[in-house]
């Protein structure tokens, strides 16, 4: 029998692509048909420009939010990282785009973790036990968290309260005083914390961290990758301003 | 059925350190090998690619380059009482996956075990007296000793290119390094990196209380380095991705640095890359291994015969191929009898944080083992008389990065979110730092690693299923060596310190350390060892296990030294007495 192997790929897919679709294998079973990769000696197995680089997100309409979902997402992350004058606010370095765009893709379905069953719940120790992946868990939440505002504020939604209002509603579900219908909301808050502070400082390539304001508020140099200049400077301020593995807006030629 | 393919002397189960390792060795003895790593293939150039490689998200928090849990995962509990659930998404620790393993996204802190550390229960027995260790325990002598690991720890230093500073050379103790290490043969092949802010304001303060702190040995380069393999490496560039990376600078060591260069070469190798093991073959009376079953990407089943089989993956990724090849009788944790699963261990970790106004640290200019330890309290470098614990830890200051999706500190009381979150983050950020201690963690008898009844991985086999929880031991441990800490940290006058204990109940949730050691250790007593001082085992001598599995509980310090010296070991093992004649290299 011919040694499966040894099969290069099909012409016009690259090795990525297989890796791609061996990520997949977990939610498809085995019944890709990406086979494994033989690497014989005698060479070295680099193949030129075979990398893969992240998609950088492109401004445009949400992915995955309702208008609705988003008007609420928008509000919540201002409320969590707020505008003031050390630099903008969550909605306006993009945090909310950040999220929809992680969970309309590998994140948003736990395609990555091991979610067969039985689910049963155990102790903190060991971790979420839970049959929902982020994005229906923000689906669900949100669901519920416009029910629970529209009955609690005289029929307004989240992102209609006052802003001390909607600290009030934060602070609820961050504590777990507030109990909603059929959602968790203190494993949402986390969920919604954690991925609000990952748009705020993740590079910028990913929807937030708009104009690098996330790492201009820590004072984080973001990709300078080479400090070799600086190691020894002890106690003194680093001078350069941050890059992101997009690069500066200011390196750009104006079009 | 599997389809049967030529046979090979030996069959490899993955391709990190010590596959590697093993992999180079032996084909330079013209044994055809084979490696077969269930990941995919990564080298430098393409998949630590400089343009991209610096991005926390996708690297440190969406986790790429990691064992991904759809794949396989373990089950965990504190104890026998509970039952084991699956570890959905990995936390405490973070196995990696694919050609490299963990030794492309670790930290690079290369250390040697102290030599008491290899004759942990004989030697406390000697000084301490016969009742001295705390009855929980279950701690071994390792079976092979300092002295006789030495060259091969000089080997894989070599290797790797380690910058540090000797602090024992031949028995005489060296101004500069760590006086409380074994004796060594000849110095660090390359000297420590530059220093630091935070780690020269720790060590000031250590050695104004009275320790004695070093640079830590690091496999970050502080120079451009050319191996014994001749494959050349380059200078560390302090950028700050260093743990849960890969170097786009080849200046951090790994297979893909130190090693594949060369070993991808040969013709007497082959890598078989998204190739999963589902076991090793055992001849019908089970004691001899007749090679291994595979399934490709596709689900396709090869058999690969092979003469010698080496399991090679992660620690507890070792013991569970163990268990479903049935090699060697399962652990049980009530009779006490059994080896395999026995003695799973792990590190017992705290540290302390500080806050200060006057000092700016840059903590972005890092890399994963550029720093300063204080080792006065490590193993039984100090006197145990009446403190009620065994074991000890380094002290460590080894700020690893500034990446601020996960490295914001404030001071305890800090709202989570809110401006006054916004005000803490952005004053404190550059103007703190962490100090840890590193402690053993020492074998329990009710720590162990099983199958799980119950959840399967997605090839149909069980589970590997972890029962721990930090002994009573390791906590007091711990807490006095935090007490020290405290000592240090005043001494530095900062605004404020944070000291962060270590408690029981283990938790599998947050990170602590992925230094799984144990549950295929190796010894001189085949009923309390799964292997020999070879790596061998004592039931199918065909097989060696080789990786922190073998150690019979952990020390102090990181086990990447230790696990390439072992590799390194066994591999002259293998050469040198097992091919000429093929048997147990020790009787049993």
């Amino acid at each position: 029998m011919a040694d499966r192997f040894s099969l290069s790929p099909p012409l016009g897919i690259t090795r990525r692509w297989l890796l791609a679709s061996t990520a997949a294998l977990g939610a498809a079973g085995l019944a890709s048909s990406a086979l494994g990769r033989t690497y014989r000696g005698g060479v070295l197995p680099w193949e030129p420009n075979d990398t893969s680089p992240p998609v950088p997100v492109r401004p445009g309409p949400w992915l995955y939010f309702t208008a609705d979902e988003a008007a609420t997402i928008e509000a919540m992350v201002d409320r969590l990282i707020p505008p003031d004058d050390a630099g903008p606010g969550g909605k306006a370095a993009g945090c909310a785009v950040f999220i929809d765009r992680q969970l309309a893709g590998a994140f948003g379905d736990s395609r990555r973790l091991y979610m067969r069953p039985p689910f049963m719940p155990g102790t903190a120790q060991q971790g979420l036990q839970s049959p929902l992946v982020p994005k229906e868990r923000y689906r669900a939440t949100l669901a519920a968290l416009e029910a629970y505002c529209k009955a609690t504020f005289a029929g307004k939604g989240f992102a209609a309260l006052e802003g001390a209002q909607q600290d009030q509603v934060l602070t609820g579900l961050e504590k777990g005083e507030i109990k909603l219908k059929d959602a968790d909301a203190k494993v949402f808050f986390t969920l919604l914390l954690a991925n609000t502070m990952e748009g705020f400082f993740a590079d910028p390539i990913y929807g937030g961290n708009r104009d690098m304001a996330g790492w201009k508020l820590v004072g984080f140099p973001g990709v300078r990758y080479d400090f070799r200049d600086h190691v020894a400077k002890h106690n003194q301020p680093y001078p350069l301003p941050p890059v992101s593995i997009l690069g500066r807006s200011d390196w750009s030629v104006p079009e | 059925m599997a389809t049967k393919l030529p046979r090979k002397d030996v069959a490899i189960i993955g391709l990190g350190w010590t596959g590697a390792i093993l992999a180079h060795e032996l084909t330079e003895q013209g044994l055809d090998v084979v490696a077969v790593e269930r990941g995919p293939w990564r080298d430098t150039a393409t998949d630590f690619n400089i343009g991209y490689a610096p991005d926390e998200l996708r690297y440190a928090v969406r986790l790429e380059l990691f064992q991904r849990p759809a794949q396989s995962t373990l089950t965990f509990r504190n104890n026998d009482a509970q039952a084991a659930l699956p570890m959905r998404q990995f936390g405490s620790f973070l196995p990696g996956n694919g050609v490299g393993g963990a030794g492309v996204h670790w930290n690079g802190q290369t250390w040697r075990f102290l030599p008491t550390d290899f004759l942990c229960r004989s030697h406390l027995e000697q000084r301490y007296g016969a009742s001295f260790v705390p009855e929980e325990l279950s701690i071994q002598d390792w079976g092979v000793t300092y002295e006789e690991l030495e060259p091969y720890y000089d080997k894989f230093e070599y290797l790797a290119g380690i910058s540090g500073k000797a602090g024992n050379l031949d028995g005489k103790i060296q101004a500069g390094g760590n006086p409380f290490e074994g004796a060594r043969k000849r110095e660090y092949p390359l000297p420590p990196m530059q220093m630091t802010y935070a780690p020269t304001v720790f060590a000031e303060a250590a050695r104004a209380v009275g320790y004695h702190p070093f640079p830590s040995p690091s496999a970050n380069l502080s120079r451009d380095y050319t191996n014994p393999l001749g494959i050349r490496m380059g200078q560390c560039t302090f950028c700050g991705f260093c743990e849960r990376f890969g170097c786009a600078n080849y200046s951090k060591a790994s297979p893909q640095t130190a090693v594949l260069p060369v070993l991808m070469r040969k013709s007497n190798f082959t890598a078989r890359t998204e190739c999963e093991v589902v076991k090793v073959n055992l001849d019908r009376f089970g004691q001899y291994a007749t090679g291994v079953t595979y399934v490709d990407s596709s689900g396709t089943a090869w058999e690969q015969p092979a003469d010698i089989v080496l399991i090679c993956a992660f620690a507890f990724n070792n013991v569970h191929m163990m268990l479903v090849s049935g090699i060697g009788q399962p652990y049980d944790p009530k009779t006490r009898e059994g080896t395999v699963g026995r003695n799973y261990a792990y590190q017992t970790n705290s540290s302390v944080q500080l806050f200060f106004d006057d000092k700016i640290f840059n903590p972005f200019i890092a890399s994963g083992s550029l720093g300063q330890t204080a080792d006065d309290f490590n193993g039984d470098s100090f006197d145990h008389t009446g403190l009620g614990f065994v074991g000890g830890a380094g002290i460590n200051c080894i700020p690893t990065n500034g990446r601020p999706i996960s490295y914001r500190p404030v001071p305890p009381g800090t709202p989570l979110w809110g401006k006054n979150w916004k005000d803490a983050t952005r004053k404190n950020y550059l103007r703190s730092f962490q100090f840890t201690s590193q402690g053993s963690s020492y074998a329990a008898y009710a720590n162990h690693l099983d199958l799980d009844p119950t959840y399967k991985d997605r090839l149909g086999r069980p589970l590997l299923r972890m029962t721990f929880d930090f002994p009573d031991n390791d906590i007091r441990m711990s807490n006095w060596v935090t007490d020290k800490m405290e000592i240090i940290a005043k001494a530095m006058n900062p605004r404020q310190y944070v000291v962060n204990r270590r408690a029981r109940p283990y938790s599998s949730v947050p990170y602590q350390s992925t230094h799984n050691t144990g549950g295929a250790i190796m010894g001189a007593d085949p009923k309390t060892s799964a292997v020999n001082k070879y790596l061998q085992s004592w039931d199918v001598p065909n097989v060696f296990v080789i990786g922190a599995s073998a150690f019979p509980q952990n020390a102090g310090y990181n086990p990447t030294g230790t696990v390439g010296a072992l590799a390194y070991f066994a591999a002259d093992a293998i050469i040198n007495k097992y091919i000429k004649a093929p048997g147990p290299l020790v009787q049993s």
